[in-house]
């Protein structure tokens, strides 16, 4: 068979694929705002114990790989490989501060033991309870999707790296770029819903 | 274009070989063709398995009193046997089928948007069946919560209720990976000229279930993760003990299984819409009108879903708009129903096969859908909530419905698929038996639901034994008639098929039976003046 190729109809797929990852998500903040009118006032208390300034550091990590990402398609499509290698480069070490500083979040309250199923969990209020459980399903969700986005610019960094995304064929690239913007958008309302209304 | 150029110099589908042969080709395979039927074959299996556990609950239920089995068994078989029917039958159904089968070649394209992205869609499916099957031989038993898998006993059961849950969903990823790849299909890859109101009716049923699947699908998705987090982690989501909620995990569930129905019925509707015309040699009546509302019923069929929960707790008002948006889909579908049978007015009518059971089709439906609205109404659906009454219902859209609406493609499609005929005689006896066996199945449901009798009850009342003879007989007619009917479909010895055995106007019936490889030899074009269904 001959070759066929549509980036037209590849981007179209990514597209119609990331709203699906958004009803994903949907359907947790649909949970997220059952529980926020039935415990608005526990949710007020819970979310004093996240570390804002922690969020605050990741959300503009995340930003700043958003667009050196964008910037890295721009120099593969004007034929500077080597300064689009060093763009996604930058991403990825983003998307590691992002992943190290969830290390530590997570890891100290895990350290005083609240995780869900944990006995502490259990002497919690509800609206806590679901507060913290909302707060490491959401989170870790988003945290697989940040490692699965992370992959894909892998792939397409050794790809431009080996001249097999070119500025005639980069729709891998833009793909996996708009995935990225998806993890970004989402961390961007996780962040506001956990750890600022308080 | 007509039957002249069956001498052709490429080969069929069915014989073309690419880097491996036999087997290996077929698993390998990017051609939509072949996925196609291996997606049926795989169904078909899946189907058999799924009606032996039917029938042995049928055997459980000739008496009261427990007869061969224990209540547990019982609760293990209808959870399996709606899992295996609802998740890896009727869902993927007629548009994994026939929509990878056919509907490429109607839209003028060589394959689907994303061949191997396809592939890998049909792998997912199998290994989500293979996971929600390995649930009855590992861990603590077969799970027993039915299909619906509602907490809070799906998360206090201590059967393997999470391979189930990750079986179905893994099978959510392969319908929206196939939904995405079929949506994009349609918009990049239909002939030159063809633009979306010269496109025949069936792609346009797939088009609107593809966007239901991709819509729905992701909210079943997390819902199903939710419930695995709650067994493994304790999140307690849905757990009123620590402040979770029960009734909220009905709303995420069927969220996405009510646009299921969709998914499962608007591909059947779709097939049908193709076949009643050809059989009466009439242009379908009323083109626009079916294809929007194919649209039509997958917008508002996503806001009907609460009407699975008019007995769990909701405020009245939330209750009578369901109830209202779920009278407003009886709407669009009343439309088609109308069409097809105006189709056949004054049409020059030859009953074959697949016209048969496509007439089985519509009187099937017709009674599952009226009941439907009697189930949609607040005050009745009080009195008939949860008794064998939905059970006679659903079935009537998902067996008789859907499943019927899969035979007449089936037998629609077949000389295409395989490049022979069939039986008619014998077609047509097993038709008989379908049709007989399943009404004298399900119809004293509707009856023995009317006077009490719940869903999913091990036990029952001695009223009720007659229904439920009934019934079982019912079972044993509708099992020979698939017997033969599978019988006959295997010989594949009959004559050789034309070209357009039935007179069929739409691009599938331009080309050889089976098709070559690449489906066309000149791309076809539609011009200006050209309508749909003006292939002949």
């Amino acid at each position: 068979m001959e070759e066929h190729r549509d980036d037209i109809g590849a981007r179209l797929g990514m597209w119609i694929f990331i709203f699906t990852e958004i009803l994903l998500f949907g359907g947790l903040f649909l949970v997220y705002a059952v529980m926020r009118a039935g415990y608005s006032a526990d949710f007020h208390q819970a979310a004093h114990h996240l570390n804002a300034f922690i969020g605050a550091v990741n959300t503009l990590v995340l930003l700043v790989s958003s667009a050196t990402v964008a910037m890295s398609i721009t120099a593969v499509q004007k034929g500077d490989s080597k300064k689009g290698v060093i763009l996604l480069l930058v991403t990825l070490v983003c998307a590691g501060i992002f992943l190290v500083n969830k290390y530590f979040e997570w890891g100290h309250k895990i350290h005083i033991g609240l995780y869900p199923g944990s006995d502490l969990m259990l002497t919690l209020n509800h609206g806590s309870v679901m507060f913290f459980s909302l707060y490491f399903f959401m989170t870790g969700l988003h945290m697989l999707h940040l490692v699965i986005g992370a992959i894909v610019l892998t792939i397409a960094m050794v790809k431009v790296k080996s001249g097999a995304i070119t500025p005639n064929k980069y729709v891998l690239l833009e793909n996996g770029g708009l995935y990225w913007h998806l993890v970004d958008l989402i961390w961007i309302f996780l962040f506001p819903l956990l750890y600022l209304i308080t | 274009m007509t039957a002249e150029n069956i001498h052709h110099p490429e080969p069929s589908y069915l014989e073309y070989r690419g880097k491996y042969k036999g087997l290996l080709g077929w698993l390998t395979t990017t051609d939509h063709k072949r996925i196609g039927l291996m997606y049926m074959y795989a169904m078909m299996v899946f189907f058999i398995v799924g009606v032996i556990l039917g029938e042995l609950m049928r055997l459980e239920l000739f008496r009261p009193g427990q007869q061969f089995y224990g209540p547990q068994v019982y609760n293990g078989l209808f959870t399996l046997h709606g899992i295996i029917m609802i998740f890896t039958v009727v869902i993927p159904g007629l548009a994994a089928v026939f929509g990878n089968f056919a509907m490429p070649i109607m839209i003028g394209a060589k394959d689907v948007a994303f061949p191997r992205l396809n592939l890998f869609s049909w792998y997912l499916f199998i290994l989500g069946a293979a996971i929600a099957l390995s649930s009855q031989f590992m861990g603590d038993g077969p799970p027993d919560t039915g299909w619906t898998f509602y907490a809070p006993y799906s998360v206090t059961t201590h059967t393997n209720v999470i391979a189930a849950v990750l079986g179905a969903f893994v099978l959510g990823f392969s319908s929206i990976l196939t939904g995405l790849n079929f949506i994009v299909t349609i918009h990049r890859l239909r002939a030159p000229g063809m633009t979306f109101f010269k496109m025949p009716l069936f792609p346009w049923a797939v088009y609107a279930t593809a966007w239901i699947q991709v819509l729905a699908t992701p909210i079943v998705g997390i819902t199903l993760l939710m419930i695995i987090a709650e067994r493994t982690l304790r999140i307690g989501f849905f757990d009123p003990n620590l402040g979770g909620d029960p009734v909220l995990y009905q709303h995420l569930f069927w969220i996405y299984s009510h646009p299921a129905v969709y998914i499962m019925i608007l591909p059947a509707m779709g097939v049908v819409t193709e076949i009643i015309p050809t059989f009466s040699q009439r242009r379908v009546f009323g083109y626009k009108a079916i294809a929007l509302s194919s649209m039509a019923i997958a917008f508002v069929g996503y806001f009907v879903w609460a009407h699975h929960m008019f007995t769990s707790g909701m405020s009245s008002t939330a209750r009578w708009i369901f109830s209202l948006l779920t009278f407003l889909v009886a709407v669009p579908s009343a439309i088609k129903v109308f069409n097809w049978v105006t189709t056949m007015y004054k049409g020059s009518i030859d009953v074959k096969p697949p016209f048969l059971y496509s007439l089985g089709f519509i009187f099937l439906f017709m009674i599952g859908g009226l009941t439907g609205l009697s189930l949609g109404s607040l005050a009745t659906n009080i009195h008939v909530h949860d008794t064998a009454y939905v059970v006679a219902h659903f079935h009537y859209i998902v067996f008789g419905g859907v499943g019927f609406a899969f035979f007449a493609a089936l037998h629609y499609w077949y000389p295409k698929m395989y490049g022979r005929m069939y039986n008619f005689k014998l077609a047509n006896i097993a038709f008989v038996f379908l049709f007989a066996g399943f009404n004298l199945l399900y119809f004293p449901q509707f009856i023995i639901g009317l006077m009490g009798m719940p869903r999913r009850y091990f036990d029952y009342l001695p009223q009720f034994t007659f229904g439920m003879q009934l019934s079982f007989y019912g079972g044993i007619l509708l099992a020979i008639g698939l017997v033969l009917m599978l019988y006959n479909l295997f010989q594949k010895n009959g004559a050789k098929a034309p070209a357009n055995p039935w007179g069929g106007s739409t691009l599938e019936w331009t080309i050889p039976s089976p098709p070559p490889v690449e489906n066309f030899d000149v791309m076809p074009e539609m011009g200006p003046d050209e309508e749909p269904y003006d292939y002949k």
